[in-house]
């Protein structure tokens, strides 16, 4: 299976298709709701941001508490679509990829596109099976927010397929 | 008059809380090794694989099945010859939070849902019925809002076709599409009031998975799969394991009928005391 890396080569980007499967490895940070109204608030206020979005990837994942002893709990995905009202704002701001399930809204899509970004889906309901890839996670941002905290992530070969690929088509057609 | 103390029913709920959460149900796996076996579609087949690796997983190294280790629901039957000493509710709630902060389950429970503020574990959601008889059921549904989020509720005109029914309950989970966790276990609740379709809608996922069920199940269940959402919404053959209904009488001015969506990981776990 295709292996990619972070930060991801744009020109590696570009080629994949909606369908792909391949296996991430390298840096990737735990966004969620709160998380994202918060960011959403700051770039808008011109703040400085806790996480440098510019190349990043992102991955709308709450995880449970970490058990003794483990590197981190169950971390699967959370539904995508509730990120949408946020995510051309964040895309603007050079965010590069997104992990989630689900469908994304059209104008999402066109986002997308327009910034060459992808947005790719993990196996849901999955959070156990996930935590395996998972070799370093640490709170990086919003510690507040408890399950909904910033986290950041060193993931060995995490498994995923293109949903939404950089010239704006869906794994899940028109709609 | 039987006497069960508050602490039994704490140190059961504390249980049942660990159980659901770290143990899928034999039903389901039974429903998610049959849907694996019968998958023609490779991708659907890998994912259903991932499932049920997920579950061995979760079983043995005791991680959640899924992060989101949900609202807790509890259902109680609760004998009219039974004497709880202390606090019924109190003492659930205090279970739930313990088997919760044990199993490092998530902190999904805010406890204003429009100011927000910091997550807990608790309130749990407590339904109480009183039963004939001296025994106390309890048991423990940890609800994802993945799934949550896609219920809805329609009062239909008394002289409604059936046909119309039907195609709410299917167009329900089309609009759930991949978001709610697909193969789904799809709960209805027709008849009763409002709430009370609601309830029935989410009482239909304790129900087990039999492969059974009554005809109009049985021809829902055949025209979701129909539908080829398949699990992740990446196709196939398994859109839902289940289909269960629960009725109720109702009004001669209406006919509410509800419907609950579990994901996959349909989690629940009982007792009786």
């Amino acid at each position: 299976m295709k292996k990619i890396n972070t930060p991801l080569d744009l020109n590696k980007i570009k080629s994949l298709k909606a369908g792909e499967e391949l296996l991430l490895s390298g840096t990737i940070y735990t966004v969620r709701d709160q998380a994202h109204k918060r960011l959403a608030e700051a770039i808008k206020k011109g703040a400085r941001l806790p996480i440098e979005l510019k190349g990043a990837v992102i991955y709308y994942c709450g995880p449970t508490q970490r058990p003794k002893g483990k590197i981190i709990g169950s971390c699967g995905p959370t539904t995508s679509l509730r990120m949408d009202a946020f995510t051309p704002l964040l895309l603007a701001k050079g965010l590069r990829a997104m992990i989630g399930k689900g469908k994304r809204g059209q104008e999402v899509k066109e986002a997308i596109r327009k910034y060459k970004s992808i947005y790719f889906v993990t196996y849901a309901g999955c959070g156990a099976l996930l935590a395996g890839y998972v070799k370093k996670a640490q709170t990086v941002a919003y510690g507040d927010l408890g399950p909904e905290a910033i986290l950041k992530l060193e993931v060995k070969d995490f498994p995923l397929i293109v949903a939404v690929d950089p010239k704006g088509r869906s794994i899940y057609g028109k709609d | 008059m039987r006497r069960i103390s508050a602490l039994k029913i704490k140190t059961a709920a504390t249980e049942l809380a660990r159980q659901a959460n770290f143990f899928l149900r034999k039903d389901v796996l039974a429903g998610l090794r049959k849907a694996y076996s019968g998958e023609k579609n490779k991708r659907a087949k890998n994912i259903l694989k991932a499932i049920l690796d997920n579950a061995a997983i979760a079983a043995k190294e005791k991680l959640a099945i899924c992060q989101d280790t949900g609202m807790p629901c509890v259902f109680v039957e609760l004998g009219q010859e039974v004497r709880v000493e202390g606090d019924l509710k109190k003492a659930i709630n205090s279970g739930i939070e313990d088997g919760y902060a044990k199993g490092y389950f998530r902190r999904s429970i805010i406890k204003d849902p429009l100011s927000r503020g910091s997550s807990g574990y608790l309130p749990a959601l407590i339904h109480v019925d009183i039963v004939p008889g001296n025994k106390l059921k309890l048991t423990v549904l940890p609800k994802g809002f993945g799934c949550e989020n896609k219920a809805q509720l329609k009062m239909f005109n008394p002289t409604v076709k059936i046909e119309d029914i039907k195609k709410f309950i299917i167009d329900v989970v089309k609009t759930a599409g991949p978001d709610a966790c697909p193969p789904y276990v799809v709960g209805v609740g027709i008849g009763g009031t409002a709430d009370y379709a609601a309830f029935l809608a989410k009482k239909a996922l304790l129900r087990k998975i039999s492969g059974k069920g009554s005809q109009l199940e049985r021809e829902l269940l055949k025209q979701i799969n129909k539908t080829g959402i398949g699990p992740m919404g990446l196709g196939g053959a398994n859109t839902a394991l289940a289909v269960h209904i629960e009725s109720y009488p109702t009004h001669i001015a209406g006919l509410p009928v509800s419907v609950n969506i579990s994901c996959h990981a349909l989690r629940s776990a009982s007792v009786v005391l």
